[in-house]
């Protein structure tokens, strides 16, 4: 009998110091693997934010560069034909009387940003009395000249393996002296579309046409969301349909987002027939995309609604939609709304689907409407990462802190609305 | 612009007819409310449904009618120069139309097609409008006749609206069937042009087609073996990084941290999975990529600028909430009686975890797991910047491989005819995706859902 029994109660329990030392140890050591799982985890975050706020802050700012512009010389005079590319021209060589040659002139205009000439144009529209007038005007300096200014561009390097070269250095240092050069607010970056010159690029064009999409996507996703989730949550009896809806809802939350762009290219472009690229079907995309997280989140609304509320507008003679639209759902609507700011922080963040209707394409013009060709912020991130110029770079992460800034608070306001709103019951 | 005028016309429309109702049904009692079956607002809410309907059938039936109409009109007006299919005269001539800047270049016979077509589109949007307010007219008309005192309205108006409700709920389903047949469709059309022994056991992947007939090595070949080989090397990369951090994680917080810090550390978890994955792809091919690349360098190992290693880090880190937070749960949900159970036979807390809350917990963590490896399965956009576009069959992480998902993109970005073999390969790779994520995230479900009913 004695010899079927484990060792352990033959003998007793080893209760030796040396093991209960051994089994404290192992224990101190697991414990010790999560906090350092809890704190790599967090660490990567840190490392993610760090890296993009350290390359992206210094795109808010901008190198300009003063210049003496001659307003009052015979050409400027009659204001709808003027050559303000040459009166910009003009007025960079004035500064630098002794370079004359052709290619020693263009390589200083590269100093500047090619735009100059509408900048100058515009100052006359803001300013009309500056007719007539030499005035002394910041202008845009050339994306190279911004890269100089932010340390970018290193001085030790061979000429032939610079963006400027050694001309364009003692020139620039030049102006630097005279104290024509600063960095200033990066207003472009806020109030234009994309370019191909980086200092003349700006997020408002995405911006726009985020928007534009996420209220396509709200529009559709938000009331049909609800209809469903009360018609599953209320009505449905429970029955094999509403277990295939419930499972297919389920499955569609997890399907690849980009499996949804699949979808949009071949049945609303080519079917259905929307114009591509526009945020009229982008945002049909992304509505379809977030419908499922939509009805999911105002479902565990809806159930948070204590049955008692029901029973008594049912007791006070109320038919079944009666007390879900005059009872259940004014209480449901604060978590429905917060689970709809949740999905649409989804959906602004979204790239892969708008990339296959065509939202990559480049797009000068800040878009006017729903059919009009746009981009939206993720993918301008995408087209500048992939841009050559290494003042992109700085674009790109300035880019995401605002997408990301605009995250951050869509989130926040959420949290803030459930705090509000919130109801123990 | 008239869309807008005419949905805020239909709008003004639509509250004249609610009063109306309201208003008659008050009228046929002498305002004795106590004498209607319903609330008068029921009536007018009746009558707005009677309106609404027959225009939606009108604007459906419109819409499904107009293209042949307009097409037949327009091949009238088309001249013997250009007897092409008319399929694609008409998506040219839809092109043009909608370009102004390609119009400009066009031929002056195309000028004038397009001009004919606007004007037929003019014409159709009016007919559009005609039918729609005429349709719903004709419904107010003919539903005033059942408006008396005695009308069960609030009982039609709820059964609409429930109709309504079932309709909305039914969508989730529609795009479901959408997604199945769309791709299923273009799928079969790309197996007409490639066997599909060799697109699923090929290990040569090449789709780009020849621009010359005679030209060499540009046959296109389709074996998708390498992509999804690239797919799961990518993946496995990812979950080693995900699952150990992902999983410690959720054991400290779940066994081991005070409210006050799981009430931090849980939400800056989740700031993980808000991110969205430009940015990832962003920190992967300009941060991650080079670092890596550099540390080979250091260390006299080759690392391929766009390595699997790169994007499969990114990726786990992406992951590591999911895991992290599901499992959480599911190691909540295990009773605390086990737990005490096993303290009472006097074993540590970490082998109570070890031994009695994992077992308990293993088919719920290995959904988690299942769930992340789909999402790490289907993800985009971090593997289209940091990760290659050459197919390579190898298991060498510092190598560069493509996936599924960035071929599915390099494929489709841009514009380009929609019937060759590249671009319809795209669907066959996304049917493959969708079915397989399909798959895992079935066979989570059951897992989790198993799991969750042992205990309750």
């Amino acid at each position: 009998m004695t010899d079927n029994m484990p060792r352990s109660i033959q003998s007793g329990p080893d209760l030796s110091a040396a093991r209960i030392a051994r089994r404290n140890r192992s224990e101190r050591w697991f414990r010790q693997l999560g906090i350092l799982a809890i704190g790599s985890a967090l660490l990567m975050l840190a490392v993610l934010m760090t890296s993009i706020t350290s390359k992206g802050y210094s795109a808010f700012w901008q190198t300009q560069i003063a210049i003496n512009v001659n307003f009052a010389s015979s050409d400027v005079l009659p204001t709808e034909k003027v050559n303000f590319r040459g009166l910009a021209r003009r007025s960079i060589r004035a500064l630098f009387p002794d370079v004359k040659s052709r290619r020693d002139k263009r390589a200083l205009y590269k100093l500047f940003s090619n735009g100059i000439g509408y900048e100058l144009r515009d100052a006359i529209q803001r300013d009309p009395s500056l007719l007539g007038q030499s005035k002394r005007i910041w202008v845009k300096a050339s994306a190279d000249t911004d890269m100089l200014v932010k340390g970018f561009i290193e001085r030790a390097v061979k000429q032939s393996d610079r963006r400027l070269s050694d001309k364009q250095l003692t020139w620039f240092d030049r102006l630097e002296k005279d104290g024509r050069i600063a960095k200033r607010f990066n207003l472009t970056f806020f109030t234009q579309a994309d370019s191909r010159e980086p200092e003349q690029a700006g997020i408002l064009g995405a911006l726009i046409g985020s928007i534009l999409t996420l209220s396509v996507t709200l529009l559709l996703v938000f009331p049909v969301g609800v209809a469903a989730a009360i018609y599953l949550e209320e009505f449905a009896p429970k029955n094999r349909w509403s277990d295939v809806i419930e499972v297919n809802i389920n499955n569609l939350a997890a399907v690849p987002s980009i499996v949804f762009g699949l979808l949009g290219l071949a049945v609303l472009l080519n079917w259905v027939g929307l114009p591509r690229s526009t945020p009229i079907a982008g945002g049909v995309v992304l509505a379809l995309m977030t419908l499922p997280t939509i009805i999911i989140s105002s479902r565990s609304a809806l159930k948070a609604v204590p049955p008692s509320i029901r029973e008594a507008a049912i007791g006070m003679g109320a038919s079944p939609l009666q007390t879900v639209s005059h009872h259940v759902l004014p209480l449901a609507m604060p978590g429905m709304m917060t689970g709809a700011i949740i999905g649409m922080a989804q959906a602004l963040g979204e790239t892969a689907p708008l990339l296959m209707i065509g939202m990559v394409a480049f797009i000068v013009d800040v878009p006017g409407g729903f059919t009009d060709a746009a981009t939206v912020l993720p993918v301008q991130i995408f087209l500048w990462a992939d841009a050559p110029e290494r003042a992109f770079v700085e674009k790109t992460s300035a880019a995401i802190m605002v997408l990301v800034a605009f995250l951050i608070a869509m989130n926040l306001f959420a949290i803030l609305m459930r705090k509000k709103f919130e109801r123990r019951w | 612009m008239h869309n807008l005028i005419f949905t805020a016309l239909i709008l003004i429309f639509l509250l004249a007819i609610y009063h109306y109702g309201r208003r008659f049904s008050l009228l046929t009692v002498n305002h004795n409310r106590q004498d209607l079956h319903s609330l008068p607002g029921y009536y007018g809410l009746y009558l707005v449904f009677w309106f609404i309907g027959p225009a939606v059938a009108a604007l459906i039936i419109w819409l499904l009618l107009e293209p042949p109409i307009i097409m037949g009109l327009l091949s009238e007006s088309l001249t013997l120069s250009f007897q092409a299919a008319p399929d694609d005269v008409m998506r040219e001539v839809r092109l043009l139309a909608s370009n102004a800047f390609a119009l400009k270049s066009a031929t002056p016979e195309k000028v004038l097609l397009v001009n004919r077509y606007q004007e037929l589109q003019a014409l159709g949007n009016g007919i559009r409008a005609v039918l729609v307010l005429g349709g719903g007219v004709l419904g107010v008309v003919y539903a005033r006749r059942f408006l008396s005192p005695e009308m069960r309205a609030r009982q039609s108006v709820e059964r609409f609206i429930k109709v309504l409700l079932i309709l909305c709920s039914v969508i989730a389903i529609f795009t479901t069937i959408g997604i199945v047949l769309s791709l299923l469709f273009e799928a079969i059309r790309f197996f007409h042009k490639v066997s599909p022994a060799e697109f699923l056991f090929g290990l040569h992947w090449s789709p780009q087609t020849a621009l010359r007939a005679d030209q060499v090595g540009a046959s296109g070949a389709f074996g998708a073996v390498p992509v999804f080989a690239g797919t799961f090397l990518i993946t496995i990369i990812a979950m080693c990084v995900s699952i150990p951090i992902g999983l410690m994680s959720a054991i400290y917080l779940a066994e081991y941290a005070t409210p006050r810090i799981r009430n931090w550390v849980k939400p800056s978890l989740e700031i993980l999975a808000g991110v969205p994955t430009v940015v990832y792809g962003f920190f992967a091919a300009l941060t991650v990529a080079p670092f890596i690349r550099g540390l080979g360098e250091q260390v006299g190992i080759a690392v391929a600028s766009e390595s699997a290693l790169a994007a499969g880090l990114v990726m786990g880190i992406m992951i590591i909430p999911f895991i992290s937070s599901l499992s959480d749960d599911i190691i909540n949900a295990v009773p605390q009686s086990l737990r005490d159970g096993a303290y009472a036979m006097g074993s540590t807390k970490s082998e109570t975890i070890r031994q009695v809350v994992l077992p308990a917990a293993l088919p719920g963590i290995v959904g988690s797991i299942l769930l992340a490896v789909s999402r790490a399965i289907g993800e985009t956009m971090i593997v289209v910047m940091a990760a290659g576009l050459a197919a390579k069959l190898t298991a060498n992480p510092l190598e560069a491989v493509t996936t599924v998902t960035v071929q599915i993109v390099t494929l489709l970005v841009g514009d380009q005819e929609f019937d060759s073999a590249k671009t319809l390969a795209a669907f066959a790779l996304g049917l493959m995706l969708f079915f397989i994520t399909l798959a895992l995230n079935v066979v989570a479900l059951i897992v989790v859902r198993k799991y969750r009913e042992k205990y309750d």
